[in-house]
């Protein structure tokens, strides 16, 4: 009995492949945007936690200095003599040729054990580890691109992260030119009985505890959160083909639901059997899901990477491993998504009276109070995301808004859809116009769901759009002001720079050096540059908000400009101090617009900067020259100094490079972007098709009257097109509104600038034109089906049972 | 005191964190000592200097022993040791000194045993030797001349600290007699090819202090017994460990002596007998004999912690018990390091060191 019962049930799907074959589709492709993105995810934060644990920053107590960025190594001896067990520890930025790389130098004899994780695994020799030119521990891929650098010998370990390397304390002091000096102390976790305090035997350091999030997870927060919602976005928009489709399916099975009860199965057998449909469907796509989010994931990864790491400097492998926890997600996701969309037609069947009309509907037919109910409830949503957006705060908060705003715009679309159509109907008088105008209305709940689909993937499309176009000509014109040297040099040693800049002040127009010094600048880590008085900061440097009379006490040497992210990080003002590393305490006297940077950052006076800090490093220069003559000086450069061609770069190539990290920023944004647009063209396509095979009880009396099959198709596609047509309208200014919030709100919670809004017509043409093509695509079947359907056909309907 | 070789065993594992090839078993030992100096019969020794550390030999040790009675009535022992172990000859400040350090610090009840070490590299201070005044140190934990310093030796008035989880101790050192070269004036020979050390004792210190144990202060006095050595290659290739004693005769006489034990089943024994006025006279190999007894289970290892000790031509027929079977010291590479008592011809205290047991 059970067996035929669900026979009979699975032959509905027999019958409708196409429809069987949306649920499928819609469903994979759902789970498939999500667990991609939490594939991403979980790689990354991996990633995170192994840069955490390297140093064993996760466990272990850790000693850091409290002002400034290292401490004397005579500390260490002066805190194992107190009896405190601390293993040193420096770090710092290492320039290889053209390549950046983490060296962190530790004392493997006081480590404790489990610091180092796996990072030093295959080592033979303490003495050629300590002993200079010692050995550098780094990643088969960091082995690979510093090939051909001069560096100590190198040891591939399969620990290690990319970009980071390992030496002893004493070569690494060496490498980063930090001569006994220690960035760090790990704290061992035994510890001898009756030890002194931490503030009698080292006051210049403070107690930090282990970080099991870790700075880099916290830092990349917000671009993870960013991913999340992205991938939730297109779960949502998948899950509305999933919930069209289920209850079509349901609907049209009324009859042999009613059928089978009829023959004596009882109401909570036939549940059952729905429910362990559903259950193997789910399951089904829930691993064709992920087996696509896995190649989705694969393909955007190393663009993430990328991003990850020109934004945050974080590393994170390019490959990605097989994760069971997203594997696991994406299925329970799936499972849960179907049951969800399942619920309300499950709830249906089993209150359905068991001689119940067997007629099939389109979904339970909306009555004008469902509409008012949902417009109302739209109008709720987008005033909370007014209120949210006026009063609220944070990051979490901005996604709060852009929830309530694309659900509101959704939920507020039939009512306007409804409104329309009812204002046009009342202008038509010619009988084929009304009925065209009243029929459509009539299809509106039908059609309800894909549209609102359709209607977020738009609006999500044009806000994000908006967002990336206006953060790309900002970005642009920024670019243009802030690279303004013609030449970029970068010295090997200070004396080389020193020597290169004194040769080349007679040739050219200027030298301005680009020094930084890193260290904390309002607690968190952060640099500061030197600029000399020259008119091209003075016209050029992009600044948001200053002082009158700005450069000129940036000149005098006791005041600083600060970046905007430190700005807003600090919710300063100007004139607020700030203080930089070691304590320095100086007026903010401007702010500029530093974007593509996470890290907060100072400009002040150059003899300042020395004064301050006398060890920072002299090797960088920017150029001004007549644009003429770049080419020549910069081969002059190359044939007189023997600099590699990669230190010195012209502007173009810095635009080009720059540029290029910008358009990595957001080509994953922009990937899941198209994919959630083509999520909405499937559900349009799911919906359309489905629907028109119940279409011929109201389209047998039209054609009887006398409307041809070819005029019937023609309404119908116009009437299609209609519908995309103002769902696209209004998803333009959803869409805007998107995109503010995104600029205004999340940007700057995420990243920290803020950025104007500019809009792009031309680019809403271009997603008309995809939209529309989606619809076309969606109505070639259920047209060309219904240009070929028999007069026999059309007539059997009068002959039904309805 | 051939039995401390072993440290360069320790250390070597300790290094392993780096991953340094594994030790294989005692027979490392054996290594050749490439670029490293070797002792030689008839170097005499020159203080205070070579109360300093040699680095040109590979490895070396200050190793303190007492033997100590609480206010309490409880018989207490603990050990002091500071191991220098070169990765190369010769030292260099700063970070690329080849010498490792490594402290190990233990005190024994009756009933407890408590025990700590320490690591440390050379040349940035965390751990080293001085002479004049001397001291010794790693961490916190200190082996330093007094002030003021009385007459005589720089190591005739010392203070040892040390400190663990949950133990600590300070101690003041009073030396009564001589320091006492060890084998053929300061040339001990250990084994039957040749291996040898340079190898001088202080085992006459008086010693007051406190013992700071969980949940109490001991006063306490006894007798120590400093050891120092230093060599390149120590043990022959087959030898697989060693059981070592120091004791302490009520007589005031005192005995050092040590078994090497081969993978042949075999052993070397030797040692020094000391004359109460500090008159060292060595023992020719395989005189005195070393007979192990009644075994307990420690660590799941059958060890020995009765021994029978013989040495016919002083009259010598005593048998040894450990104070505390489970003197198990639970280091990196863990050993057995306790004080024992003596009955028989000669009534004492003393400790004993056994390892290579498995």
């Amino acid at each position: 009995m059970i067996s035929s019962g669900l026979g009979a049930l699975l032959s509905h799907w027999r019958r409708r492949p196409l429809q069987l074959a949306m649920l499928l589709l819609g469903l994979s492709l759902a789970t498939a945007l999500w667990s991609g993105v939490q594939a991403i995810n979980a790689e990354a934060r991996a990633s995170y936690d192994r840069a955490a644990a390297m140093l064993g920053q996760d466990r272990f107590d850790q000693l850091v200095p409290t002002s400034g960025e290292e401490v004397s190594q005579e500390t260490f001896a002066r805190l194992s003599r107190a009896g405190w067990k601390v293993s040193p520890i420096v770090e710092g930025e290492w320039r290889v040729g053209t390549s950046r790389i983490h060296l962190i130098g530790v004392d493997p004899v006081t480590l404790p054990s489990g610091a180092t994780a796996a990072a030093l695994g295959v080592t033979s020799d303490l003495l050629a580890f300590i002993t200079p030119p010692g050995l550098l521990y780094v990643s088969s891929e960091t082995a690979e691109r510093l090939k051909g650098n001069s560096t100590p010998p190198l040891k591939v370990s399969p620990g290690m992260l990319p970009s980071t390397a390992i030496a002893d304390i004493g070569i690494a002091q060496g490498l980063l030119d930090k001569p006994m000096l220690v960035s760090r102390f790990v704290v061992s976790p035994d510890q001898p009985m009756g030890r002194p305090e931490l503030s009698v035997v080292a006051p210049e350091l403070s107690l930090k505890k282990p970080d099991v999030q870790g700075d880099l997870s916290r830092l990349t927060d917000s671009f993870h959160l960013n991913l999340t919602a992205f991938g939730f976005l297109a779960f949502a928009v998948g899950l509305f083909i999933v919930y069209s489709t289920i209850g079509l399916a349901f609907e049209q099975r009324r009859p042999t639901f009613r059928t089978l009860r009829s023959l004596g199965i009882p109401a909570t057998t036939l549940m059952g059997l729905l429910l362990i449909e559903l259950l193997v469907f789910a399951v089904f796509s829930g691993l064709m899901g992920v087996a696509l989010g896995y190649i989705l994931a694969s393909f955007l990864l190393p663009g993430v990477a990328a991003t990850l790491s020109s934004l945050y400097g974080a590393s994170v492998d390019g490959a990605l491993t097989f994760r069971s926890g997203w594997v696991l997600s994406g299925l329970a996701i799936a499972v849960a998504g179907t049951l969800l969309s399942a619920a309300q037609s499950l709830l249906q069947i089993s209150r359905m009276p068991l001689l119940a009309p067997a007629q099939p509907r389109a979904w339970a037919r909306a009555s004008e109070r469902l509409i008012l109910v949902q417009s109302a409830a739209a109008l709720v949503l987008l005033v909370a995301a007014a209120a949210l957006s006026e009063w609220g705060s944070g990051l979490v908060m901005g996604f709060a808004v852009l929830a309530c705003l694309l659900l509101g715009a959704a939920l507020l679309l039939p009512g306007v859809l409804s409104g329309f159509l009812a204002l046009m109907s009342r202008t038509s008088t010619r009988p084929v116009a009304l009925w065209f105008w009243a029929d459509t209305r009539q299809q509106i709940p039908g059609l309800a769901l894909a549209l609102m689909a359709l209607l977020i993937a738009l609006s999500a499309n044009v806000g994000v759009g908006t967002m990336v176009s206006s953060f790309r000509s900002t970005f642009t014109g920024w670019l243009d002001q802030r690279l303004a040297s013609e030449l970029y040099l970068t010295a090997r040693t200070d004396e080389e720079g020193d020597r290169l800049a004194r040769w080349l002040r007679p040739r050219v127009e200027a030298v301005l050096p680009v020094w930084n010094a890193e260290g904390d600048i309002d607690g968190q880590p952060g640099q500061v540059f030197g600029v000399v008085d020259h008119r091209t900061y003075r016209d050029k440097w992009p600044l948001l908000e200053a002082v009158p009379n700005a450069w000129d006490r940036i000149v005098s040497g006791d005041a600083a400009l600060v970046n905007e992210q430190l700005f807003r990080r600090g919710h300063h003002s100007l004139g607020d101090m700030i203080t930089l590393p070691r304590g320095w305490k100086v007026p903010i006297v401007g702010v500029y617009s530093d974007y593509g940077n996470p890290t907060g950052q100072a400009i002040v006076a150059i003899d300042a900067l020395t004064h301050h800090y006398p060890n920072v490093s002299r090797l960088r220069f920017g150029v001004r020259v007549d644009p003429q003559k770049v080419s020549a000086l910069r081969r002059e450069v190359v044939d007189t100094f023997g600099l590699p061609p990669q230190n010195v770069v012209d502007q173009a190539n810095l635009k080009r490079r720059s540029l290029e990290v910008f358009e990595q920023t957001f080509s994953v944004t922009a990937a899941l972007n198209v994919l959630t647009l083509c999520v909405a063209g499937v559900a349009l396509f799911a919906s359309m098709t489905t629907l028109s095979g119940m279409r011929l009880p109201q389209l047998a009396p039209v054609w009887a009257m006398g409307l041809t099959r070819r005029r019937l198709a023609e309404l119908e596609f116009w009437r299609t097109m209609l519908l995309v047509l103002v769902t696209l309208v209004l998803a333009i200014p959803v869409g805007i509104a998107l995109a503010w919030v995104l600029l205004a709100v999340v940007n700057v919670e995420a990243f920290g600038w803020r950025l104007p809004l500019r809009l792009f017509p031309a680019d809403w043409l271009r997603l008309g034109g995809l939209a529309i093509l989606a619809a076309l695509v969606s109505v070639v079947v259920p047209l060309r089906r219904l240009s070929k359907v028999t007069p026999a056909t059309l007539l059997k309907v009068f002959a039904d049972e309805r | 005191m051939n039995a401390k070789l072993y440290f360069f065993f320790v250390l070597t594992l300790c290094l392993g964190e780096l991953g340094v090839a594994k030790a294989q078993g005692f027979a490392g030992l054996g290594t050749k000592a490439e670029g490293f100096a070797l002792p030689i019969p008839g170097r005499r020794f020159e203080f205070p200097g070579d109360h300093g550390p040699h680095s040109d030999f590979r490895i070396e040790w200050w190793y303190v022993t007492a033997n100590l009675k609480g206010a309490d009535g409880i018989d207490y022992g603990a050990q002091w040791t500071l191991f220098r172990s070169a990765a190369a000859p010769g030292d260099k400040s700063g970070w690329s000194s080849p010498q490792v350090w490594m402290g190990n610090a233990a005190v024994t009840t009756p009933d407890r045993q408590f025990s700590a070490e320490r690591l440390a590299r050379g040349g940035v201070g965390q751990a080293g030797v001085n002479t004049s005044p001397f001291s010794a140190w790693i961490d916190e934990w200190s082996l330093a001349e007094r002030e003021p310093t009385g007459a005589g030796d720089e190591l005739s008035h010392l203070r040892m600290t040390a400190t663990g989880a949950d133990f600590g101790y300070l101690f003041d050192l009073d030396a009564s007699g001589p320091i006492v070269p060890q084998g053929d004036n300061g040339f001990s020979v250990k084994s039957a090819e040749g291996q040898a050390s340079y190898y001088y004792s202080q085992p006459f210190y008086t010693v007051t202090g406190v013992l700071r144990l969980p949940g109490k202060e001991v006063a306490v006095t006894g007798k120590a017994w400093l050891d120092r050595e230093w060599s390149s290659q120590p043990l022959a290739a087959n030898q697989t460990g060693w059981d070592w004693f120091s004791l302490h005769f009520d007589s005031g006489e005192k005995l050092m002596g040590f078994r090497l034990r081969d993978s042949a089943g075999g052993g070397y024994t030797s040692g020094t007998w000391i004359s109460a006025e500090g008159q060292p006279t060595t023992i020719p190999p395989n005189q005195l004999k070393v007979t192990p007894g009644a075994t307990a289970s420690v660590a799941g290892r059958a060890v020995p912690v009765k021994w029978h000790l013989a040495l016919p031509e002083r009259g010598l027929d005593v048998s040894v018990s450990a104070i505390n079977d489970q003197a198990w010291v639970a280091s990196q590479f863990p050993y057995w390091e306790g004080p024992v008592r003596t009955t028989g011809s000669f009534k004492g205290l003393g400790y004993l060191e056994m390892t290579g047991y498995r």
